[in-house]
């Protein structure tokens, strides 16, 4: 592995900075690690984030 | 070949599925359902079926799934799991129709359509009973009744605080299964693997913090798992089984769009590595840049 640098944004929630070592994938779902959101990749250049929508209760398996 | 991966979230499952049919060199096009848009008759600015020789449904939503699947059918897509299995696998109630007119083994359930009808039906079937919605995943909103009076009291706010569908009672007989169930994975009529789930809590899914691991297939799992997987449609899926203290294999349900993600390492099957095996062969190319097969689409 390469070192690579890390990708950072701001969590549309709390505004901490959210770290991605590698270029994600759009609808990838990240937590953020100051405050716990869900958050959506919708975006991949740049990187932009939103809060992922809540699960559903038709969601499942 | 090329394959529509039609998802909502991009898990890890997505992830590894994408991966595996990358380093294969099969073309792969991740789609969110939400951006799709499909016209009857089909227009022009709608997704275009022809590139793809498979369709690869990993869609969270029961309905949107189901939806989809039927519309991309319509038009000529050959679509993995087909729009009949989501359908049967994402309804508790189809699933048990398909499962009994099989002869599969299953616990005793019972349905009803009010809230009167659903207390006579689940003090008729006996306690305790496992009340569960019909569509609905990750042992949300399950209810174990050990008694007449909680009947009473879960119908009720069934009744008062559910939409629609809760209007629905669906209900199992409570298996004692000694602390786990099995989860087989089925993929084109071959049981891949096996798991098994523990947990000191009734409900033992690992959504809800049941430990897994490697369960060696028998003879009699791997009948009830070919069996079941038969019955829904076969494809691609998980079926999930109940060991009866009496030795009784039954099975509760099968999942459509299974996770894996924790069923890799415990099991040492590739699990993604099978499945694109199976969308491979519903492409009929199972060599890279084979040509894709001709069909008839409805697109305009
Ligand atoms: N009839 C039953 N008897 C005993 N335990 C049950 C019964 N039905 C369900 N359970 C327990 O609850 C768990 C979840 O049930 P079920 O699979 O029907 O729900 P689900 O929400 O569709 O979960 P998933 O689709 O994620 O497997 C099972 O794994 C099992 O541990
Ligand atoms: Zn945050």
């Amino acid at each position: 592995m390469t070192q690579q640098t890390a990708l950072t944004v701001p969590c549309p929630e709390c505004a901490a900075d959210v770290a991605f070592a590698e270029a994600p994938m759009e609808s990838e779902i990240v937590p953020c690690g100051d405050c716990g959101a869900d958050l959506e990749v919708r975006g991949t250049s740049p990187i932009t984030l939103e809060t992922a929508p809540e699960v559903e209760e038709d969601w499942g398996e | 070949m090329n394959v529509l991966l039609l998802h909502a979230r991009v898990r890890v499952e997505e992830k590894l599925l994408h991966a595996e049919l990358t380093r294969r060199g099969h073309g792969t096009t991740m789609l969110a359902v939400d951006d799709l848009v499909l016209s009857l008759p089909p227009r022009d600015g709608d997704l275009d079926v022809r590139p793809f020789d498979v369709v690869f449904d990993r869609c969270l939503s029961h309905s949107k799934a189901q939806a989809a699947l039927a519309l991309l059918e319509g038009r000529g897509a050959r679509c993995v799991n087909r729009a009949e299995v989501a359908r049967v696998c994402g309804d508790k109630i189809a699933t048990n129709v398909a499962l009994v007119n099989a002869d599969v083994p299953v616990p005793a359930a019972t349905c009803a359509f009010s809230r009167e009808a659903g207390v006579t039906a689940i003090e008729r079937l006996g306690y305790p009973a496992v009340l569960k919605p019909p569509v609905g995943s990750w042992g949300r909103l399950l209810a174990k009744l050990n008694d007449r009076d909680a009947t009473e009291a879960v119908l009720e706010h069934k009744e008062t605080l559910g939409g629609p569908h809760h209007g629905i009672v669906y209900a199992q007989q409570y298996v004692e299964k000694d602390g786990r169930d099995i989860r087989a994975f089925v993929v084109d009529d071959d049981v891949i693997c096996a798991i098994e789930r523990r947990s000191p809590h009734w409900i033992t899914n690992t959504a809800r913090g049941a430990r897994a691991s490697g369960l060696t297939v028998g003879p009699a799992l791997e009948r009830i798992s070919r069996a079941a997987a038969r019955a829904v449609g076969g494809g691609i899926v998980a079926v999930d089984v109940f060991e009866a203290a009496d030795g009784a294999l039954l099975v509760g349900e099968v999942n459509a769009t299974m996770e894996f993600r924790n069923s890799i390492e415990t099991t040492g099957v590739d699990i993604p590595a099978r499945i694109v095996d199976a969308l491979e062969r519903a492409a009929g190319a199972d060599e890279v840049g084979a040509p894709a097969r001709a069909r008839e689409v409805g697109h305009a």
